[in-house]
């Protein structure tokens, strides 16, 4: 078929071409598929994981209909089940933890870096498609009757269970590679390629919250991947290793999927404060209060996650004396969070603030976290736990660690890339209204979560005694004003593909280096390699053309 | 004290109670000061730095000494948190010795309750009022958990091993008790005679507590919601009945059936009663005392290490004795072994 692509005289089609705009220097559903360029990348698993977050989302409202009223509402208890399985193993697996690192990682840090491309750009383009593999095999096991073992997979229950526990198993094994692949390859990508000028101390945030997180990725995913092929094994060859009628031990599997699972939370929420500190620099135009003790608790975090792993299973039945040690070191987590919320608030202080969307994600992050995080204390004190284990208080802390922080941070961070990565503005004012219902519909999915949680409604409950049904019914009104943001932000999104204004090179007046470039981005990134003179938040160093650009009129002239 | 709900905590039927619910609320209100000085903070530097046409940011300067002030000061309230979650801990997990024992099997989706003279309830417990009672808890099947929110104590029930969880009530009345560990569903549910579907699960593992006084009413004279009010030893006696041994005809409870199995499994051949040793350590005085073992360490005996000394006798062997015991794995049932625990346990 002849290709209808005007093809620029002396240049073959085939031949991208390197100094224009990645959008479109090269053309074709082929030429995307096999692309090696970190961006395409990034936009490929961008796509992938809002995928996985709609899927999860819609399990999400399902299991919330199915609460609005005790008994049955919409759906069986064997069904309610899956549908909750499904809602977690979904948001954790394929959405949560590629959604930061693979697909705003993948596109922004080598921009950061001002380097052409990632170390490994093919190891870059097979963690992709492992990555779709891994989720395939996982959604196989929907159509095979879905797994209803919760995302934790506790043994011995899903080792007896019928439902598909292995097709799940198995994804989310295959799923693992292509996390830690990416980790290595960002590992590298930072030490090896960063932009002459570009020293340690000059490192965005960004980046110093992506190194945490590969380190992490790198060395816990293998032990879940590990334990997932035992329980398989187990599953499958009748090996006795959790299964206590053959002589195995059901609670070492919580030791084995806490010790990756754990870690696993900081690699969804050390990305998420990474992207904050970004908006937080730019939209107060100020550096990071203490920049350096921000980067160090990201590593603080990243080795303190490796160490509190027992602190899932404090009723579990493992000795009093790992129990207050697991304790005692979990409460030591609070200090590089602490410094992070603290030197976020500091950072407003005297800046120039201005409240865009994606400010607005960055301070909702600040709030639903700070929650997330204090109830924490509730969790992490020895005595306190043993009441509120397993309830819907852990829930509600733990969505508003994983959506009140990762999430808005994922929200942060795509609408303020969001012209870097599609070359369109979007909507502000809609955006502003969708954000609007995001928080408000968030919280009151949550808060009254907490009160049931210490009330003493156990999680994972089909059905409720009658005490509940008002916080139940509440919180289920709540999701659905939660589904309408969604849906206008939706809108904003597909607007802006469609119709939406040209954006310019930088539309926030950020001093970031990712907007040394042009936006959208040329296919090598940089027509020269950059040498970098200042750090990225160094604001009295940066350039007006630099600040200003892109700005309201009245704005620059007012300027003194 | 008061079983009255708070806003945010269940009623307080136990011993627990009180120290547990001043504990929440110092991490409630310490957070809502610590949620309002950091928001607040942030809320008003926003209004108040709002970017303004001419006017610039200052440029960020260099805070060590708040820097250090924020790292270490939350350090102190951390301390003090462990500290008492840590000692509140303690004091869930040392039951007093005169602790009344009641046997706990979790299964799909039911509970079983073994009382003392071995009579049983299934999915209501019964616990005396004013008197510390000692749940020992297993699982026939996969992992479940004894949650009693009224009493703040909560433990997992295991397959294959012992634990225990313990609490004073200290109101007569009834509470609620839950399953909270994930244990699934039954994949359709039961067809009522009344057109309606009963589902069975994680979720209906729950009952009542009910809380006898010491003296009351006799069983007979009450039923259903109001079981609770009969006093505790006419219901024990009365309801609670020990089951009949068909052989004589007689009651007996757990620690019988324990001296029978002891007789009919020939552990009599290499196990006195007496304190002489045979081919295997006698079991007088044995049990919640430490043993050496064979490889210098030392163990406390308790149900899970007599349950693993019967199962798998060479894991850890006595000093001083062969490892030439036989296993019984398989030989033996979880009842079986409960009541020769229960009996090694009265000869101490
Ligand atoms: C052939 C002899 C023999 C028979 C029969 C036997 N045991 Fe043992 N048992 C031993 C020996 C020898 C030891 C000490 C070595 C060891 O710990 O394995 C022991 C140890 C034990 C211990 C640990 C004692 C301690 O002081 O720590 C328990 C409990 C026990 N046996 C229970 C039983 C029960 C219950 C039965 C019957 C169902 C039984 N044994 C039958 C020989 C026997
Ligand atoms: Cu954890
Ligand atoms: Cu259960």
């Amino acid at each position: 078929m002849a290709t209808e692509v005007a093809v620029a005289p002396g240049h073959h089609e085939d031949e991208p071409d390197h100094m224009a705009n990645y959008l479109i220097a090269a053309r074709g559903v082929k030429s995307w598929l096999v692309t090696l360029d970190h961006k395409r990348i990034g936009v490929m698993y961008l796509a992938s994981v809002i995928l996985a977050f709609f899927m999860g989302g819609m399990f999400a409202l399902l299991v919330r209909l199915e609460l609005l009223t005790p008994g049955r509402t919409i759906m069986g208890a064997a069904t309610y089940n899956r549908v909750f399985t499904l809602h977690g193993a979904v948001m954790v697996f394929l959405f949560i933890i590629p959604s930061i690192p693979a697909a705003m990682g993948n596109f922004i840090l080598p921009l950061m870096l001002g380097a052409k491309d990632v170390a490994f750009p093919r190891l870059n383009l097979l963690s992709f498609y492992i990555y779709v593999v891994g989720a395939l095999f996982s959604l196989f096991s929907i159509i095979s009757g879905a797994v209803d073992t919760g995302w934790t997979f506790y043994t011995p229950y899903s080792t007896t269970s019928s439902s598909s526990v292995v097709s799940m198993t198995l994804g989310v094994f295959i799923l693992g590679f292509s996390s830690i692949l990416t980790g290595l390859n960002f590992l590298v990508t930072i030490h090896k390629m960063r932009a002459p000028g570009l020293h340690w101390r000059r490192l965005p945030l960004f980046v110093w919250g992506m190194y945490a997180t590969s380190v992490m990725q790198v060395l816990a995913t293998p032990v879940l991947a590990i334990t997932l092929a035992l329980l398989a094994m187990e599953k499958v060859l009748g090996l006795g290793i959790f299964d206590a009628s053959l002589g195995g031990d059901p609670v070492l599997f919580q030791h084995f999927f806490w010790f990756y699972s754990h870690p696993a939370v900081y690699i969804m929420i050390v990305p998420g404060m990474a992207i904050v500190s970004e908006l937080f620099a730019t939209f107060s135009r100020r550096a990071i209060v203490g920049y350096f003790a921000v980067a160090m608790s990201s590593l603080g975090l990243a080795l303190l996650g490796f160490l509190v792993w027992g602190h899932h299973m404090f009723t579990s039945g493992q000795s009093e004396f790992s129990t207050m040690l697991f304790s005692a070191l979990t409460m030591l987590v609070a200090i590089p969070s602490g410094v992070k919320v603290f030197n976020w608030t500091l950072t407003l202080y005297k800046g120039s603030i201005w409240l865009t969307t994606p400010m607005l994600y960055a301070l909702s992050f600040l709030v639903l976290f700070t929650i997330g995080g204090l109830t924490g204390l509730f969790l992490g004190t020895l005595s306190t736990d043993i009441h509120l284990h397993d309830t819907y208080f852990v829930v509600a802390h733990f969505h508003y660690v994983m959506m009140g922080g990762t999430v808005m941070g994922f929200l942060g961070g795509l609408l303020y890339w969001w012209p870097k990565i599609t070359g369109k503005m979007y909507d502000e004012s809609l955006a502003k209204v969708s954000w609007f219902f995001v928080f408000v519909g968030f919280n009151a999915v949550f808060i009254v979560q907490f009160i049931m949680g210490s009330r003493g409604m156990p999680r994972r409950y089909y059905d409720y005694v009658p005490e509940f049904r008002p916080y139940h019914q509440f919180s289920t009104v709540g999701s659905w004003i939660l589904a309408v943001g969604f849906f206008i932000l939706a809108y904003v999104l597909v607007k802006s593909l469609r119709s939406g204004a040209k954006a310019p090179p930088n539309p926030w007046g950020s001093a970031g280096f990712e907007w040394n470039t042009a936006t959208p981005p040329i296919m090598q990134n940089f027509a020269v390699t950059p040498t970098i003179t200042r750090g990225p938040y160094d604001y009295h160093e940066a350039t007006e053309e630099e600040l200003w650009d892109g700005f309201p009129e009245d704005f620059k002239k007012s300027e003194p | 004290m008061n079983t009255e709900p708070t806003m945010q905590l269940p009623g307080q039927w136990s011993t627990f109670g009180v120290g547990y619910d001043w504990l929440f609320y110092f991490i409630y209100w310490l957070s809502v000061v610590l949620f309002v000085a950091v928001v607040g903070a942030a809320l008003y530097f926003v209004v108040k730095y709002r970017r303004r046409p001419g006017v610039k940011s200052e440029p960020t300067g260099h805070y060590l000494l708040l820097e250090i002030g924020w790292t270490v000061s939350p350090l102190i309230l951390l301390v003090m948190l462990f500290h008492w979650g840590f000692a509140g801990y303690v004091s869930l997990t040392a039951p007093p010795p005169d602790a009344l024992d009641i046997r706990v099997r979790a299964r799909k989706w039911s509970w079983d309750f073994e009382y003392p003279n071995g009579g049983h309830s299934q999915d209501e417990l019964h616990v005396p009022v004013g008197r510390p009672v000692r749940l020992i808890l297993s699982s026939e099947d996969v992992i479940h958990a004894m949650y009693i929110p009224g009493f703040r104590v909560k433990r997992d029930a295991v397959p294959g091993s012992y634990s225990t969880l313990w609490f004073e009530a200290t109101h007569v009345g009834r509470t609620r008790y839950f399953c909270a560990e994930y244990c699934g569903a039954a994949e359709q549910p039961v067809h009522e005679a009344d057109g309606t579907d009963r589902y069975t699960g994680h979720f209906s593992m729950n009952g009542w507590v009910n809380i006898h006084p010491v003296d009351g009413p006799a069983a007979e004279s009450v039923s259903g919601e109001n079981t609770w009010r009969s006093g505790w030893a006419s219901y024990l006696e009365n309801v609670l009945r020990a089951p009949i041994d068909p052989a004589t005809g007689h009651e007996v409870t757990p620690a019988q059936w324990g001296e029978l199995l002891y007789a009919r499994n020939q552990c009599n051949t290499c196990h006195s009663v007496n304190g002489s040793a045979m081919t295997g350590p006698t079991w007088q005085h044995m049990f919640g005392q430490n043993v050496d073992l064979a490889d210098g360490t030392h163990v406390l005996v308790d149900e899970n290490y007599v349950r693993e000394s019967i199962l798998q006798p060479a894991v850890k062997v006595v000093r001083g004795f062969n490892p030439v015991m036989p296993s019984y794995q398989g030989s033996l049932t979880d009842r079986q072994l409960d009541a020769l625990i229960a009996y090694i346990r009265t000869l101490r």
